[in-house]
């Protein structure tokens, strides 16, 4: 039997493919080689708690029955409903540099204020940047990238502003470092600031259950523990993969979540000419901590759903030389958001830049320990920028690094938003080999559902 | 098909696709971009949902006639007259 499309990973942008060929009656499965779906925004059960990773807020937000945004298009697109996201919007977040903190929620009033509350010369500048900004064609899929910071220096004279506004940018999408393309950059401006963070209450769960519901539902198939090993490939044509376990599947199509530098290591056929060269994967990972709470973090003056902190007027966005960068990072709360009733449990979690080679290369015995002795620099940089030290109240940890990263979602330096080099259009030199996720460009947990229904919808449902 | 029932299908098939519009107060000559929030990959939609409702192929350089209710409806009554509702 030959299927229409095989899609590599059983991500959200996987899924939402799948959910797009299968609405159409495509003959469509999806290939995971971990136990469990997700890829980048999974989920796990340890100690008796349930945790996301990846997922710290579903940008995009947008109030339920919205008929515009990004949220709204991709609803329509996969048919489901705003009750199957079922967001609760934050409560507020900052981004907190050394003498000044900007505060932005799902209201962009509440930023344009403070902007001109701090920066009273720079409020007509910011808001020309926003709107300009707005204008922007963020689909168009020129492979030429523009400098976001060139075009932000031309509206915003101010450099501390430009930091503190691209911090958070950066942190939720950058796959480049210090610098993003202003389409990216665009993107995720609208994604934070002008629309805002969202979460299910119980985490990415129902978003990948909602998703693989509707996907089998309409017939699709989704093979876990299935890994592709190689992609059968003849001349300039893919006839199919081979899984880790040697059995072989033939294909009309595939289309990979992988990432490209890990899909063109897939392929074994004569030379492929990769325009710009073989694909590189990227090289920006972070560390991200878990901190279970005995109590709820706002009762411990810990209001913001999440904190940008960065510890100078210069914010650097790119692999640090120590193990972890504690000049900067995320704090996040997510108990802090506008829920039905309040969550079960409670719990602060911590993101820094890391060096993915460190990890990478310490010795097992070692690694452990390392973990907490990071953990607590992290802390005790993050603490400067909130109300109190969260850890004598903390009951539990768990810490992830670039390693845990690749070990469970296969990205190479446990890259968390792909290589620098997107593939926006989704095709490879490979007549029938398309990209989708991180590598593809669309970013948040709603662009990479986007992803996959976009490059679903122009190459793989015409036929 | 008929036209009323050519009308309903369309009118089905948009609630599917947008299904947070009010679509009771539909005015036929008028674009559907006017009326609702649709875009490229909604129209796309309506497309491919013909198509697999009734094997209906539509060819990209006739989606202009697809704009308005009654552009819809003349361009697919040919089409659809044999299909039983």
């Amino acid at each position: 039997m030959t299927y229409d499309t095989l899609i590599i990973g059983a991500g959200l942008s996987g899924l939402a493919a799948g959910v797009r060929l299968a609405y159409y009656e495509k003959k469509v499965c999806i290939l995971e080689r971990h136990t469990t779906i997700g890829g980048l925004n999974s989920f796990y059960r340890l100690r008796g708690h349930n945790h996301d990773v990846g997922l710290h807020a579903v940008t995009n937000w947008r109030p339920p029955g919205s008929k515009t945004g990004p949220l709204s298009k991709l609803l329509r697109q996969l048919r489901l409903k705003w009750e199957d996201f079922d967001l609760a919007p934050q409560f507020g977040s900052a981004v907190a540099f050394p003498d000044v903190r900007l505060r932005f929620t799902n209201d962009f009033v509440v930023l344009e204020q403070d902007v001109a509350d701090k920066f009273p010369s720079q409020a007509d500048g910011f808001r020309r940047f926003a709107a300009h900004l707005d204008e922007l064609d963020l689909f168009d899929a020129d492979p030429n990238e523009i400098s976001a910071r060139q075009v932000a220096g031309e509206f915003i004279s101010d450099p501390l502003l430009v930091e503190m506004l691209f911090c958070p940018v950066l942190f939720y999408g950058s796959p480049t470092p210090n610098d993003c393309d202003v389409r990216q950059f665009a993107i995720l401006f609208k994604a934070l600031y002008r629309e805002g963070f969202g979460r299910p209450r119980a985490g990415v769960r129902p978003i990948l259950k909602a998703l693989t519901r509707q996907y089998k539902s309409l017939g699709g198939e989704l093979r876990l523990r299935a890994g592709v090993k190689r992609l059968l490939q003849d001349g300039q044509r893919i006839t199919g993969v081979e899984l880790d376990s040697g059995e072989t599947i033939e294909a009309k199509n595939v289309l990979s979540s992988a990432g490209s530098a890990e899909t063109a290591n897939m392929l074994d056929g004569p030379n492929v000419d990769w325009p710009g060269g073989r694909p590189e994967p990227g090289v920006l990972s972070f560390v991200e901590s878990i901190s279970m709470m005995d109590c709820e973090p706002k009762d411990l003056g810990l209001n913001d759903t999440i904190v940008f902190f960065n510890d100078s007027p210069t914010f650097r966005y790119e692999p640090p030389t120590e193990p972890v960068d504690v000049c900067s990072g995320i704090v996040c709360v997510p108990n802090n958001y506008h829920y039905d009733r309040p969550l079960d449990d409670a719990r602060v979690r911590m993101t820094a830049l890391a060096n993915s080679a460190y990890w990478f290369g310490l010795p097992e015995e070692d690694y452990v320990c390392e973990k907490a002795a990071w953990f607590e620099r992290m802390a005790d940089a993050a603490c400067r920028f909130l109300a109190t030290d969260f850890r004598p109240h903390a009951t539990d940890l768990d810490l992830f690094t670039p390693r845990t990263i690749t070990r469970f979602t296969g990205h190479t330096n446990g890259c968390v938003y792909g290589a620098p080099r997107k593939w926006r259009d989704g095709r490879t030199p490979l007549d029938n080999l398309y990209i989708c996720g991180t590598d593809q460009g669309y970013l948040g947990i709603v662009g990479a559902m986007l992803s996959g229904v976009s490059i679903a919808n122009a190459h793989l449902l015409r036929d | 098909m008929t036209r009323d029932d050519i009308r309903q299908v369309i009118l089905d098939i948009l609630e599917r696709i947008a299904p947070d519009e009010d679509l009771s107060n539909i005015t036929d000559d008028v674009p559907f971009r006017e009326q609702l929030e649709l875009d490229s990959m909604d129209f796309l939609d309506i497309v491919m949902e013909l198509r697999k409702r009734y094997r209906v192929q539509i060819p990209e350089d006739d989606y202009e006639h697809l704009a308005t209710m009654q552009g819809t409806v003349n361009y697919l009554e040919p089409k659809l007259k044999d299909v039983v509702k």
